[in-house]
């Protein structure tokens, strides 16, 4: 099997989203905006309510700011996972998605792929907004950021996985605002995003339970030890576990054969 | 015996044997079979909901929940499904271009999705987008382009990697007349010229042109499958639009 074609594919479908994104200033925008917000106004505000005393895997005591953004940084990741996801099958899009399946390219590796695209678009969002996050006061050791990498792509995949599988088979959500309701807003407040779990333990125990079983507080908690220079292994065990079965879900959502799409089918 | 079966076989851009496909409990394709031949323009022919798309989404595999065969120049779509879809260019009924990239990039985007290096894609692009005479707009950015232009393109891209099965899905919605009319004659001067299968489908009877075979499809089944011509004729009328009353008000008087 030659290996150069498929290398071209992969460079096509990451070449294409990246370009996208370029062009649609808006959406940068919009990525950049939304954790900005959290970090100036809402945890600029929770500063004085809210020290968080000495926490793995920080060293001293921290402002609440601090805390607040590996947080942030899986809220960048999650919406763009969702949205890229999400848009390829609905809106005008649906026609993009039938380019890339009339592909000769196996599915599983066209998904592949496609997350992938999505996943890096991800990481640049990020690292602009750590960049100013740094000139705002905010600095993790620099090995962190080169760290962190790594725990980005888990994450990435996560989070797109997720939103392919849930593109695959939910008709309900056609609508954004729907995915954002149901999915984005529970994964993000109930996680380890904004409060310590030991915090929220000591709020509701329920909520605690839940927080601890959310997927999105281990990609998070995987997210800040990699910014702090920790290998935090538990958390990275379970979002590579749950990143690698989303995965296999969205493929087998995808099978022509066995998955959602025939069960949709599509009149005409 | 088999060695001549084969040669055939091979000859055929697209096989579909007796196919049936259910969508939600209803039928919409019923028993359906259809052959066409290396440089052969088939008019695929039915109104809204006669099971066209529905069609092409198995051709192309969008699902495949199904029974029966489909063959693309002798490849099964399910088995060997890298080189069946190798040779299948597809322009859909929804418009697929980005509108934000140039045209060239929409067209690169397709090369890398078949395997192209860059140069390879970009020098096949060009060559395709001087065939549809659009290479010097390749640069341009596909939302400044008409609606004709934008079909164009498509066509484009769904040739640039040698396909021997063109399906164009109702490609003249949306296009004013003249357009509609080029794009007509620039479809039956790929199968002239280069030797592309087409299957062209529309529920427009006045695209179908002398000579052009006609594949009447209505609620999932083939009701006629041979030239306009000869099919009028055997129906004792006129038109090609009487002949079409006739087929699908037999059927429905059947269904009664």
């Amino acid at each position: 099997m030659r290996v150069m074609p498929w290398l071209h594919c992969l460079r096509g479908v990451v070449g294409r989203e990246l370009l996208r994104f370029l062009h649609q200033r808006s959406r940068f925008l919009a990525a950049l905006v939304r954790p900005l917000v959290w970090l100036f106004v809402f945890a600029a505000g929770f500063r004085m309510a809210l020290g968080v005393a000495m926490t793995e895997p920080y060293q001293t005591y921290i402002l609440y700011e601090v805390y607040i953004v590996p947080g942030l940084v899986g809220m960048i990741q999650l919406f763009n996972g969702m949205q890229s996801s999400l848009s390829m099958v609905y809106d005008r899009e649906m026609g993009s998605m039938r380019v890339l399946l009339v592909s000769p390219f196996p599915r599983w590796y066209l998904l592949v792929c496609k997350l992938l695209a999505s996943t890096l678009v991800s990481v640049v969002q990020v690292y602009v907004f750590l960049a100013i996050a740094w000139a705002y006061g905010i600095q993790a050791p620099a090995m962190g950021y080169l760290y962190l990498l790594p725990a980005l792509l888990v994450t990435g995949f996560m989070v797109g996985a997720l939103g392919l599988l849930l593109s695959s088979f939910i008709r309900q959500l056609e609508n954004f605002a729907g995915v954002m309701n149901f999915v984005i807003f529970p994964m993000f407040f109930l996680s380890s995003a904004l409060y310590p779990l030991w915090r929220i333990r000591e709020g509701s125990y329920l909520v605690y339970q839940i927080a601890a079983l959310n997927p999105f507080t281990h990609a998070v908690e995987m997210i800040r030890f990699a910014m702090y220079e920790r290998f935090n292994g538990e958390a990275v065990l379970i979002s590579v576990a749950v990143a690698a079965v989303l995965l296999v879900l969205a493929i087998l959502g995808y099978n022509p054969s066995r998955g959602m799409m025939a069960r949709k089918g599509n009149a005409g | 015996m088999s060695e001549t079966h084969d040669a055939t076989e091979a000859q055929l851009a697209l096989e579909v044997r007796e196919l049936s496909f259910t969508y939600s409990g209803r039928p919409a394709l019923d028993d359906v079979s259809l052959a066409v031949r290396a440089g052969e323009f088939v008019v695929l022919l039915g109104p809204n909901g006669a099971g066209k798309t529905t069609l092409f989404s198995l051709i192309t595999r969008l699902h495949d929940r199904r029974r029966g065969e489909i063959r693309i120049g002798g490849f099964d779509v399910r088995r060997q499904a890298v080189q069946a879809h190798a040779r299948i260019g597809a322009v859909f009924q929804q418009p697929t271009l980005d509108l934000d990239l140039s045209v060239m990039q929409n067209l690169a985007y397709h090369g890398a999705l078949h395997g192209m290096s860059r140069g390879e894609a970009k020098s096949r692009a060009l060559a395709q987008l001087e065939r549809v005479g659009l290479a010097d707009q390749r640069r341009t950015r596909v939302r400044r382009l008409s609606g004709g232009q934008r079909r164009r393109v498509e066509i484009a891209r769904g040739l640039m990697h040698e396909p021997r099965l063109l399906l164009l899905d109702e490609p003249t919605v949306g296009l004013d007349i003249a357009s509609r009319r080029d794009l007509v004659a620039h479809a039956h001067r790929l199968c002239a010229e280069a030797g592309v299968a087409v299957l062209w489908a529309t529920h427009l009877i006045d695209e179908v042109r002398r000579g052009d075979r006609v594949a009447v499809l209505h609620r999932g089944r083939l009701l006629a499958d041979e030239q306009g011509e000869a099919l009028t004729a055997r129906l004792g009328v006129e038109t090609l639009g009487e002949a079409f009353d006739r087929l699908v008000g037999d059927e429905e008087a059947a269904c009664e």
